[in-house]
């Protein structure tokens, strides 16, 4: 009876430990960053155009925002159409949809480095013929259609069938259906979805540097090059100087992907609620 | 007019279905048309098996790069893999509503967070951390290991926690009823049962760490030699690939490309496991 006794202790003690350094370790990473970077956000840093003195993060940051509306601007509607064809069209057990589920599976898995020199060898040299933003969002699309598929696949899922018999029954179309009634009651998991996505590409680098390029500016147009916040964090590591200013792009980062987080969490509540 | 439409727009989704299947064609064709030719005229053995780097002599060889992310993986997996899965079960079988409402967005940001900031914390704490306490230059195997381990856990919890949240509740009666304590219910049967999903949770997490790329290159001190120890540096197939793009050419730009081929091959193996185990849950 005391061996299971001091079994029992050891078992709870383990699981104790292990959660303890899981959040130790979330704890310490958010808290030294913001601690070492929080005096170095100033006005200098989001100077209008970057120099080697100013360091300014400001291109990057608009940047990020154009990179992050591109990409779903190709992202979203493709994934969202996919998700409505695997979901209200489709009758299962269909080699097509098969085919398609296995290769989204594939896609998950593919890392973003992977993505990055697909991007090059195909956006790059065949099509663009040199780095611009537009290149990058292409490759960083690819990358999130799995993610926007699934969470609208489950969002569409979640939508009581009787919304759609009762639409029917009034005499609409399934394509009425789907848009009127369906597409607004997932609505909310969907952008839960989008602002998930919207957090993978704010963090991506490896998928960019050799499509969007690394150049700290604002390009003129998005079929120029220009680094978002997370390849400019890059950069400044691979130039070896301003560890300061590196500190204070990921408190801008790790702030971003923390609001990112709780906004995609309530909205999926809302729909896990009803 | 309206039957047009509806068929029309039934087409249009369907095509949208089918970028996902293009984009994966696209993706093996030009991997493997830039790759394969470059492995064919270094020699398929050679280049995977040679144990020197020097693309200014023009030999390549990515055994090192190889062992590096075999290397790196499985100390990430060591060091993860225990912490990950006793972190799912207090989240599944030992916390309260309340704390649960912590846990989760606390291990929901840890997955959300860059992997460049995960790679610039490795450089400025954990790597100075090994220096100072097991000498050696502290950007070496262990720190990478480290800092995957850290990237890794969310995978792992998440999908571990979900494995044994659907073990059915009957199986825990079941067991306190034989006078089983809370702890042993839970270790003896809750996560024996669980246990194809929990290993679905690690094979995501291998897939993850193999392919990771930014943190790595940061902490890993990028020797293109087989490591000799876990406080050498180290460098994996990824970090080859980024760190050498920028100026390669000809012949070294393609060994490049077959160095993600290489990678791309694991990852479809790694894929196809999951893909066996995941079979087996259903």
């Amino acid at each position: 009876m005391k061996k299971l006794k001091v079994e029992a202790l050891v078992f709870k003690a383990l699981v104790y430990l292990s959660i303890l350094i899981t959040v130790g370790v979330l704890l310490m990473i958010v808290l030294y960053i913001l601690v070492k970077g929080i005096p170095y956000i100033n006005l200098e840093l989001f100077s209008f155009k970057y120099t080697t003195e100013n360091v300014s993060l400001f291109p990057a940051l608009i940047n990020t925002f154009t990179m992050t509306g591109l990409t779903l601007l190709f992202a979203v509607p493709i994934g969202v159409f996919s998700a409505i064809y695997l979901v209200e069209y489709a009758k299962r057990g269909n080699k097509f949809v098969s085919l398609v589920r296995t290769t989204t599976e594939t896609l998950q898995g593919i890392p973003s480095i992977v993505y990055g020199l697909f991007g090059y060898l195909f956006f790059i040299r065949v099509i663009f013929k040199d780095y611009g933003l537009l290149a990058g969002a292409l490759t960083l699309a690819i990358m999130i259609l799995p993610l926007i598929m699934r969470t609208t696949e489950e969002a569409l899922k979640s939508v009581p069938d009787s919304y759609r018999e009762g639409s029917f029954g009034l005499g609409a179309g399934k394509l009425r259906t789907v848009f009127k009634i369906v597409l607004p009651s997932a609505a909310p998991g969907i952008f839960a979805g989008i602002v998930l996505a919207v957090g993978r590409i704010v963090g991506e680098t490896a998928a960019l540097i050799y499509t969007a390029g690394a150049v700290s500016q604002i390009p003129k147009n998005i079929l120029g090059s220009g680094s978002t916040l997370s390849v400019h964090m890059y950069k400044l590591w691979s130039e070896g100087l301003n560890t300061n200013q590196s500190y204070a792009t990921a408190v801008i980062l790790l702030i971003s992907v923390f609001l990112l987080n709780m906004i995609s969490d309530k909205l999926a509540k809302k729909i896990t609620d009803r | 007019m309206r039957k047009v439409k509806e068929t029309v727009m039934k087409y249009v989704f369907m095509l949208c279905a089918a970028v996902a299947i293009l984009a994966v064609v696209l993706i093996c064709f030009f991997l493997f048309v830039n790759g394969i030719p470059a492995m064919a005229k270094i020699g398929f053995l050679d280049f995977l098996g040679g144990t020197r780097w020097r693309p200014t002599a023009d030999i390549y060889g990515i055994f090192p790069m190889i062992l590096g992310s075999i290397y790196v993986t499985a100390g990430a997996i060591i060091l993860g893999v225990p912490v990950g899965i006793l972190s799912a079960v207090f989240m599944s079988k030992f916390c309260g509503k309340k704390v649960y409402r912590f846990l989760k967005p606390a291990v929901n940001l840890l997955a959300g967070i860059p992997s460049v900031v995960y790679g610039f914390f490795g450089l400025m704490v954990i790597v100075p951390f090994i220096r100072d306490n097991f000498g050696g230059r502290g950007t070496s195997m262990l720190a990478a290991s480290v800092v995957l381990a850290i990237m890794i856990l969310p995978t792992i919890i998440g999908v571990s926690e979900s494995a044994l949240n659907s073990v059915p509740e009957s199986y825990y009666e079941g067991s306190l009823a034989l006078g089983a304590t809370h702890e042993r219910s839970v270790f003896r049967v809750m996560l024996p049962a669980a246990k194809s999903g929990v290993m679905a949770g690690v094979i995501l997490g291998i897939g993850r760490a193999i392919g990771e790329t930014m943190a790595v290159i940061m902490v890993a001190g990028n020797q293109a030699v087989i490591p000799s120890g876990i406080l050498k540096g180290v460098r994996t197939l990824t970090a080859n690939i980024v760190m050498e793009m920028g100026y390669a050419q000809d012949l070294h730009r393609e060994a490049l490309i077959a160095t993600a081929v290489v990678l791309f091959v694991f990852i479809l193996i790694i894929n196809l496991c999951f893909n066996i185990v995941k079979r087996r849950i259903n």
